[in-house]
């Protein structure tokens, strides 16, 4: 399909989504796509996390890619 | 032949290599699931100088992933009975127990005589704590995390433009947003491959071997024993919330500050400050000097509950005390009750209020 991209979610945010690899249609920036995801998993809203484009850690607003990978990457504790 | 023969014939290591080790120093914080691989592996492999701070007790719950203790150990500090188990096993080591949790008071004192630091503590202010005050150090730190059946590694801080755990995570998450081994359960393995990830990290740094993970954060996943490796960079935005110096580290309360109390100065207080706007002084009454100001209110923390009603009229709350501590606090209470209105702690309380600002009120 056109501009999809893949979102893979880890830790605490896939738990919270109930799966860890998602296709979506690629919604142009990091912003929007936390957004789509919260308003989809509202549990989100309570959780703090990072999104890397390509591998990339990714400030709020930066522009996805055709055909990216984005990562959800919420921050661990435990020791 | 002497205990290292092994690593010194390996290429890339060498003579050089094992020499490097038996000079370097390092300090490990928090001997739990993650510090006892890291020490297991660093004493093994001929770190000269080794510190331990843990001030937390033996209990059973940890003896399935917290490999240096066993029964004998129960109720007895970590760091001591963690060194008390290498003494009797390395005669070469010079081995320092810290029996304490590090603070923004000790921590100055505890990492100045050591190379690099290892975090293996289990919260989120501490981890943020040891970070800041490594990068007023200038210590690299290797950083290491798990949750549930994840983990992170990282290397920050070793040169001038490495990131650090701020640029990985500009906002600090509450100490109880994410879960922690005690709710959610963990296999003691997982701790173990992360630790060990750790100590390798700490190995690779000290000899030159290979290439550090500097800059870059490794997640392990141990049920589909997948890695992936995300490059970080330096982001100077996230940096902004960082104490600049020692004094405005000691002043600093990670725990409040990880609850997402938001900070702010002074000059921008009194700018802000207007109409639906609540200067609120949380100190009590016999403390000096006093605020004179027009939108000045005052609430003392310890009868702080029974202004609670007075003051949810106001729209946005700046609270401030002697130096910047019960105000987080005032405004945690605050933000329980009326978690939509604007509120901020000013930083530095009264103490950081210039002369030449009394004025400005």
């Amino acid at each position: 399909m056109e501009n999809q991209i893949t979102v893979k979610a880890f830790g605490l945010v896939a738990e919270k989504m109930g799966l860890e690899n998602l296709l979506l249609v690629n919604p142009g920036t990091t912003q929007e796509l936390k957004n789509q995801l919260v308003k989809k998993y509202p549990e989100l809203q309570s959780v703090k996390f990072n999104l890397a484009v390509n591998k990339k850690m990714a400030s709020e607003q930066t522009d996805i890619p055709s055909g990216a990978e984005v990562a959800l990457l919420p921050p661990f504790s435990g020791g | 032949m002497d205990r290292f023969e092994r690593q010194v014939i390996l290429p890339g290591l060498g003579k050089s290599g094992q020499d490097k080790l038996r000079k370097a120093s390092v300090l490990v914080i928090g001997a739990g699931g993650l510090g006892c691989p890291v020490l297991l592996y660093l004493a093994a492999a001929g770190v000269g100088r080794i510190g331990v701070v843990d001030g937390d007790e033996v209990s059973l719950s940890n003896l399935n992933r917290q490999v240096l203790f066993g029964e004998k150990d129960l109720g007895k500090n970590k760091a001591e009975q963690a060194v008390a188990f290498f003494q009797n096993k390395y005669s070469d080591i010079n081995w320092f127990a810290f029996p304490e949790f590090i603070t923004v008071s000790n921590a100055a004192q505890i990492l100045k005589s050591y190379d690099l630091i290892i975090d293996g503590s289990d919260n989120f202010p501490t981890r943020y704590l040891v970070n800041d005050a490594c990068v007023l150090a200038r210590k690299p730190l290797v950083f290491g995390a798990i949750y549930q059946h994840e983990g992170q590694v990282a290397i920050f801080n070793i040169y001038h433009h490495s990131s650090n755990y701020r640029d990985l995570y500009p906002t600090m998450p509450s100490a109880t947003e994410i879960p922690n081994c005690a709710q959610t359960g963990v296999i003691g393995v997982l701790p173990g491959i992360i630790g060990n990830l750790m100590a390798l990290e700490a190995i690779k740094w000290i000899t030159g071997l290979g290439k550090v993970l500097d800059n870059k954060v490794l997640f392990f996943n141990s049920l589909s024993s997948e890695t992936y490796t995300v490059e970080v960079s330096p982001q100077f935005k996230s940096r902004a919330a960082a104490p600049l110096d020692w004094e405005a580290y000691q002043a600093m309360n990670y725990e409040l500050a990880c609850e997402g109390i938001e900070q702010l100065e002074w000059d921008d207080a009194f700018q802000r400050a207007g109409h639906g706007t609540l200067l609120v002084d949380v100190r009590e009454p016999d403390e000096l000097p006093p605020l004179v100001c027009s939108v000045l209110f005052k609430a003392p923390l310890s009868d702080f509950s029974s202004y609670l009603d007075q003051l949810g009229d106001a729209e946005a709350v700046f609270f401030f005390c002697q130096s910047g501590i019960r105000s987080q606090k005032a405004a945690l209470q605050f933000k329980a009750e009326y978690p939509d209105k604007t509120i901020f702690s000013i930083r530095g309380g009264i103490n950081a209020l210039k002369t030449s600002q009394f004025r400005n009120g």
